[in-house]
């Protein structure tokens, strides 16, 4: 820890000569060049939830730069992995960036143009998804799937008795389904809970529609769904109305923390009692974090696991953002 | 003039293999059916029967429009996008309306008629775009296609457009209803594929579409005025996706970037599925509707089964839509050797 604190050290004092020089040199560029300049970058919003990170790193980025006027934030959409490769090189040679934080639109293809940012001397932040090579990172933040699994499978037990019957809407098949699936099925286990059957509903509201009504067609006897995703859990709360089997204390347990969600848990929904965070907010705590790594004087650099909150009408307030498009 | 002739040539020896070709997806349905039903007896309880009526609606109602489209030798790629952009603006126009004109049905109206509207001038647009601007229907739709989803995206700021709660109370019944036992969807379903099999089978216009698809040039030489039938071809697509539309949106009150992902493909296979000619020139609007059951009833039967890896979802429907098709053309060989 002490040898990361003189490295942060070390490097802010860097920085501090290359602003002194920089001043000295170009006058006119001063104000310019003092400012610490950290380059934002994640993919282009195509869906709510990036939607919703959009939103939160545009919050975070006129929060900071109030808050510190020397910080000079720059964020950049990229609506596909070559683009974003491109907008990282740029923001080293045309901006010149001290920090990067950088949500990767894929693992495998952004990791050798952030080592290339590396490589310019800037600090790196990752978020969400990690690169396909360790150690390039001084920060990684993201939000924790297997734990998501692991928390709602938590809350149905305390839900349910030995001999309940489940189904599990599933996102779209990929490592982060799998995590939050297999996380789920081992806490489940053991507990006499009956899973019935689990399919793909792909984080869709209309899959997530269609596949409950399946499922309610085909198991007389459901008593709670794990729909693992808030987008799911609308469709699934549409099909279970339909069929007017949204009594009896029937409930469903999403996950993401959309803003009609926690609103409804707010008002005490008892249909989606809870819900399971997954926060496109995390852009912002990363941007926050890379800034105290030239601000603070803790150490920043390791590993920011963020929880998988488990949201009720007593902490809904705090995870409520009426104004974010998610 | 020559294809008419060769037409009614050829007829008598069709006529044998006709049979074939009608119940050939007929029986595809039947067949799928019975696997439903061995796999899970509730299969044909009413509640699913009636889900997977409901259901094929949206893809039935717009495969009837591209029937039209791929007859007269097109191809429309944009419907399901366009489907998510009529749905946004249908939202937006509805939300705004209930300051001044309330949440009952006036302002569902106004959705409607505003959704129709947008779908005859999306279809137009497409279609000038092919017929006056010369340009193919695949690189025009590919472009639309590209344009209404970027829009329903911009619109909804990348997020969900969600329905007024109020209107979601007036709107809802539309889905959501019966008439008769059926959902309202599923009469909507049989109103446009009746228009729809009068229109292809019992008026010029119909035949107009089959000779242009079968040959332009000729059509052309036969007075046929192609470039306004093609365009009236993509003006019955707009429309239908309207109509899909107006259904679509009272079930979930939403509209994001992932409405109507891949519909263009559905609703292509079903009409190929039907038995409908690809390159044109032949096409059956009774064998698109049973397409679009067909496809509807692979994914259901996928749900009501842990047999099958979920992984596997896209290589069953993959093989069941090549085997129907293989099946078909088969029959078509087999009556002519006849």
């Amino acid at each position: 820890m002490a040898a990361l604190k003189e490295e942060a050290m070390l490097m802010k004092k860097a920085l501090g000569v290359i602003a002194v020089t920089g001043a000295l040199a170009f006058a006119g560029a001063a104000v310019a060049q003092e400012k610490i300049k950290i380059g934002v970058s994640y993919p282009t919003p195509t869906h709510a939830w990036a939607a919703g990170m959009n939103w939160h790193a545009e919050q975070a980025e006129k929060r900071l730069e109030a808050l510190y006027p020397d910080v000079d934030l720059i964020l950049v959409n990229s609506p596909d992995p070559e683009a974003q490769a491109s907008a990282l090189e740029d923001l080293v040679s045309v901006h010149q960036i001290d920090a990067l934080v950088v949500l990767p639109f894929e693992s495998e293809p952004l990791t050798d143009p952030v080592l290339n940012v590396k490589k310019s001397g800037a600090w790196i932040t990752v978020v969400d998804r990690g690169l396909s090579q360790p150690g390039i990172e001084d920060l990684y933040v993201a939000g924790n799937n297997p734990e998501l699994g692991r928390v709602s499978a938590q809350y149905m037990k305390t839900r349910l008795k030995e001999g309940d019957n489940i189904v599990i809407l599933r996102g779209i098949p990929t490592v982060i389904d799998n995590e939050r699936f297999d996380a789920f099925m081992a806490e489940i286990e053991g507990s006499g809970i009956n899973v019935l059957d689990h399919k793909h509903a792909n984080w869709n509201r209309d899959d997530g529609f269609e596949v409950m009504q399946d499922f309610l067609s085909r198991f007389p006897d459901i008593d709670a769904v794990w729909a693992q995703d808030d987008d799911i859990a609308i469709g699934v709360v549409a099909a279970l109305k339909q069929a007017g089997r949204d009594g009896d204390g029937m409930f469903v347990v999403g996950g993401a923390g959309m803003k009609e969600t926690i609103k409804a848990i707010m008002d005490g929904e008892t249909l989606i009692p809870v819900d399971v965070l997954y926060p496109p907010a995390m852009i912002a705590t990363a941007m926050d974090q890379t800034v105290a790594a030239f601000k603070s004087n803790g150490p920043v650099a390791g590993r920011y696991i963020l929880g998988a909150t488990l949201i009720t009408p007593e902490n809904a307030e705090n995870y409520y953002f009426p104004d974010s498009p998610f | 003039m020559m294809t008419a002739s060769d037409d009614t040539a050829a007829k008598p020896a069709k006529r044998s293999s006709i049979d074939f070709k009608t119940i050939g997806p007929a029986v595809a349905l039947l067949i799928l059916c019975i696997i439903g039903f061995l796999l899970n007896p509730a299969f044909v309880s009413e509640g699913n029967l009636t889900n997977l009526l409901t259901r094929s609606a949206f893809i039935g109602i717009i495969a009837v429009g591209a029937t039209f489209v791929i007859t007269a030798g097109g191809i429309d790629l944009s419907v399901g996008s366009m489907a998510a952009a009529i749905s946004g603006v249908m939202i937006i126009i509805m939300n705004n309306a209930v300051e001044t004109m309330g949440s009952g049905v006036p302002t569902v109206l106004l959705g409607c008629g505003l959704a129709i509207v947008l779908g005859i001038g999306a279809g137009w647009v497409n279609g000038a775009l092919t017929t006056k601007g010369k340009i193919e229907a695949f690189i025009v739709t590919l472009g639309t296609m590209g344009i209404y989803r970027s829009l329903v995206t911009y619109f909804a700021d990348g997020g969900t457009l969600s329905l007024n709660f109020d209107i979601r109370g007036t709107y809802r019944p539309v889905y959501y209803d019966t008439f008769l036992g059926l959902p309202f969807p599923v009469w909507v379903f049989i109103a446009v594929a009746i228009c729809g099999w009068l229109l292809l089978n019992r008026t010029a216009f119909g035949r107009y579409c089959t000779a242009i698809g079968s040959n332009e040039a000729v059509a052309r030489y036969s007075a046929i005025n192609v470039d306004r039938v093609k365009t009236l071809t993509y003006v019955i697509q707009g429309l239908c996706v309207s109509f899909a539309t107006i259904i679509y949106v009272p079930r979930l009150g939403s509209a994001s970037a992932s409405t109507g992902v891949l519909w263009e493909l559905e609703a292509i296979a079903a009409v190929i599925i039907g038995g409908t000619v690809l390159k044109g020139g032949y096409g059956r609007i009774g064998g698109t509707i049973l397409g679009a059951l067909i496809l509807t009833t692979i994914g259901n039967i996928l749900n009501f089964t842990d047999v099958i890896s979920n992984y596997l979802n896209g290589t069953m429907q993959g093989l069941i839509i090549i085997v129907a098709v293989f099946l078909q053309r088969s029959d078509w060989k087999l009556g002519k050797s006849k």
